[in-house]
């Protein structure tokens, strides 16, 4: 682990008791049970809220408690270990924009609301199944924004958009009129709506730049790299259980050295993969520059989550094919993630092109 | 703000002492050894001294910096380890290797600064901080490879001493060692128990060192022979049937230095690969596949240099020791091979006769380099070995046997 601050110990102490005891994978079982639309408990993102972890990266001035990334990818990741559902890193990620990008006036509109968890945001970006940035389509005219965008995580329950057009980034109610919601329902069932823009009224986050979607692709790349190595080291920690305790050929499994050569060669992995998020993260906090860092963050949390749902199945054996198991849902909720602001062949382009290559 | 205040304090004393590293280093640091490594003295034997290098030995020999963390009594620096990066990276800036080096600093001397005398300390540690006295390392045998606990080499106890016999191997750097930290054997009847570590005179009478040629053209290893060689029992580390734990020890030091900083000179492949093969209009190297496994790589070798500086402010030899250098190494080797798809042909020439063989030296370097490198998955713990030591001792699997 990096040096974390008393704060941030505390933090991350009062999120894993949180996780532990009120939201457990069976908490998640529940949620997907309902299968609702929006694809978690309001309640308890109220409870999350209530702890003040919806703002934590958002400044005092406006009601958060400005704690810094590091700071929430401690909770993320905690979240990510019982796959707690919650637009939480969504939000984030909208505010963040509006923190860069938006005027003051912006900021104080809509800034308390995500920090008290009243208003749930999102980043609308892709217009297509697989993430590119560099395809957009969505235009203003006269303040009014069109186009489409696809598979908007928390969009079925978002507030509010943070829409990426081919001039910059722009804010659209979710209330607005113009703006219609289609559910995908997909494999992980978690919210990531089609939501069409049909003329709706749109503000523009004016003072960012435009490297301004650059930098906010970034923050969503490192984030959700801290969601997806939380769910890497419960599926780990699970399989490790596992092995020490189911007994074939009169042995318990983790005595075999092919299937310990497994684990030790995942554990390699992750230590690598936890290194590179938290160098993205402290970049991130320290104001460097974190292009490459968050290609590298997310390609590691990409490839490390990747190969551990799959060997989690595999070396559970028949039972994590079950419905029963949780261990299913870590390899369901893992594409999708792997997938979102970017696959593994899509940031190594990334990361090469960034460094002149 | 109590924090804030006391971290300001210490940034400013550590400035200070930068600009007393920087007035040392102007007087003292001789302009013309600038850019010049003394670390292939390991692979290629010892370096015939001039003036200029005798002078920066002695000079930072005086002031302990060689050795800049170890007690000042037996001849460190007695330096933080913030002090110590200050000096590293004033070091760096200005291009000046620290000769002071080698095994006994890599690896004996923190084992024995832990486990030795303070007689023993006072004796070794000092001629280790001034690189007066070279070490080698007495651990495998014929038959002592990854099983290295069935050492066989005998050390009889002869009253006052005792009388050893048997045989190294792998030996670095035996035919220009003044001394051998070994591990023996002092009880048959217990395998791991039985094992002790001494300390051999190598010009003692009875002591026979034969290089061995690698695939590499190198000879940096040397088969050892010991026949009824006199060692004072003085030269004991520890206490009988200790060895195995000391010995242990000092392989967490040897893991760490062969995992570390081997990294350098990785972030030129795309550099070289844009020279050689050439790009299309966006820049991009031509050759897409090439391309694709020059950023898997350079990427892999990012998370482990940030590993290995998570590892180091972790509080340096823990658990992920073995990490280090399995990664490490793995990736060193997919350099090299790397290197070789893409130079093609003119990445694998090989020493002639003739003034111009058609190859830069540092082509042959990079082949020598390339062979050498497949010793690092075998030596100091096989990739295997640092496996089941993680699956083991950190994930807590069952043993197998």
């Amino acid at each position: 682990m990096a040096k974390l601050s008393e704060e941030q110990v505390m933090l991350r102490d009062m999120a894993q008791n949180w996780v532990k005891g009120e939201s457990p994978l069976a908490a998640w079982r529940k949620v997907r049970d309902a299968d609702e639309a929006a694809g978690y408990d309001a309640a308890v993102y109220a409870e999350m809220a209530g702890m003040g972890w919806t703002g934590v990266i958002i400044p005092e001035k406006h009601g958060g408690v400005d704690f810094g990334w590091m700071s929430l990818g401690l909770i993320v990741e905690e979240c990510g270990r019982t796959l707690t559902a919650s637009p939480l890193v969504a939000s984030a990620i909208a505010a963040s924009a509006i923190i860069l990008g938006g005027s003051d006036a912006q900021k104080a509109q809509y800034l308390p609301a995500i920090a008290s968890g009243d208003l749930v945001a999102t980043l609308a970006v892709d217009e297509g199944p697989r993430h590119d940035p560099s395809h957009i389509a969505a235009s203003v005219a006269d303040g009014k924004l069109s186009g489409t965008k696809m598979f908007v995580a928390e969009g079925d329950s978002a507030g509010l958009f943070v829409v990426a057009a081919s001039d910059g980034l722009y804010l659209v109610a979710g209330d607005a009129s113009g703006v219609t919601r289609a559910q995908r329902h997909m494999v992980d069932f978690r919210s990531h709506a089609e939501v069409r823009f049909d003329g709706a009224a749109a503000e523009r986050l004016s003072s960012g730049g435009d490297a301004l979607l650059g930098q906010i692709l970034d923050r969503a790349r490192i984030i959700t790299s801290a969601e997806m190595f939380g769910m890497t080291l419960q599926a780990f920690d699970t399989t490790l259980d596992y092995l020490k305790q189911r007994v074939q050929f009169g042995q318990v499994l983790a005595t075999f050295q092919a299937l310990q050569h497994r684990m030790a060669g995942l554990f390699g992995e992750i230590e690598l993969t936890r290194s590179a998020i938290e160098t993205a993260l402290t970049t991130l906090d320290a104001g460097g520059d974190t292009g490459q860092a968050a290609a590298l963050a997310k390609t590691r949390a990409n490839d490390t989550l990747h190969v551990m749902s799959r060997e989690a199945i595999q070396l559970h054996g028949g039972i994590g094919m079950t419905d029963e198991y949780d261990i299913g849902f870590t390899l369901k909720r893992a594409r999708p993630l792997e997938q979102a602001w970017g696959s593994s062949a899509f940031l190594r382009d990334h990361f090469a092109q960034l460094g002149g290559y | 703000m109590a924090t804030l205040a006391a971290e300001a304090t210490q940034s400013n004393a550590l400035e200070a002492f930068r600009m007393d590293v920087r007035d040392w280093l102007s007087a003292n640091f001789p302009p013309s050894l600038k850019g010049v490594d003394f670390a292939m003295s390991a692979l290629e034997g010892p370096a015939e001294p001039t003036p200029d290098s005798e002078a920066w030995r002695i000079a930072i020999s005086n002031k302990g910096w060689g050795t800049p963390t170890w007690p000042r009594e037996y001849g460190g620096g007695g330096l933080s380890g913030a002090e110590a990066n200050v000096l590293r990276q004033e070091m760096a800036r200005i291009g000046a290797a620290n000769p002071i080096g080698g095994m006994g600093v890599m690896m004996f001397g923190p084992t024995l600064l832990e486990y030795g005398s303070e007689e023993q300390k006072h004796e070794h540690i000092p001629a280790i901080c001034r690189a007066e006295v070279r070490w080698c390392q007495g651990y495998s045998e014929p038959n002592a490879g990854s099983d290295l606990a069935n050492l066989q080499m005998f050390a009889k106890d002869e009253g006052g001493h005792y009388i050893v016999n048997g045989q190294k191997t792998w030996t670095s750097g035996g035919q220009w060692a003044d001394k051998c930290f070994a591990l023996v054997r002092t009880d048959k009847s217990h395998k791991h128990e039985g094992i002790s570590f001494l300390l051999i005179d190598m010009t003692s009478p009875g002591v026979e060192v034969k290089p061995i040629k690698m695939i590499s053209g190198e000879s940096p290893f040397c088969e050892t022979f010991f026949t009824n060689v006199k060692v004072p029992k003085g030269n004991l580390v520890g206490a009988e049937g200790q060895g195995w734990t000391i010995g242990k020890r000092l392989l967490q030091h040897e893991r760490s230095g062969i995992g570390g900083g081997r990294m350098a000179g990785m972030a030129s492949l795309s550099a070289l690969a844009k020279a050689v093969i050439g790009t299309d209009a966006q820049g991009r190297i031509k050759d897409a596949e090439l391309r694709t496994r020059i950023t898997k790589l350079e990427m892999d070798g990012r998370a482990f240099v940030a590993t290995a500086m998570r590892v180091q402010a972790e509080g340096g030899v823990s658990v992920a020791s073995s990490i280090l250098k399995t990664s490490g190494t793995k990736l060193m080797q997919e350099a090299s091979e790397l290197r070789i798809d893409i130079l093609g042909m003119q990445g694998l020439g090989w020493e002639g006769a003739s003034e111009d063989g058609g190859f830069t030296q540092e082509q042959i370097d990079q082949t020598r380099g390339w062979l050498f490198g497949k010793a690092t998955t075998i030596f100091g713990g096989s990739t295997e070995i640092q496996t089941n030591i993680i699956a083991k001792r950190i994930l807590g699997m069952l043993d197998h046997q």
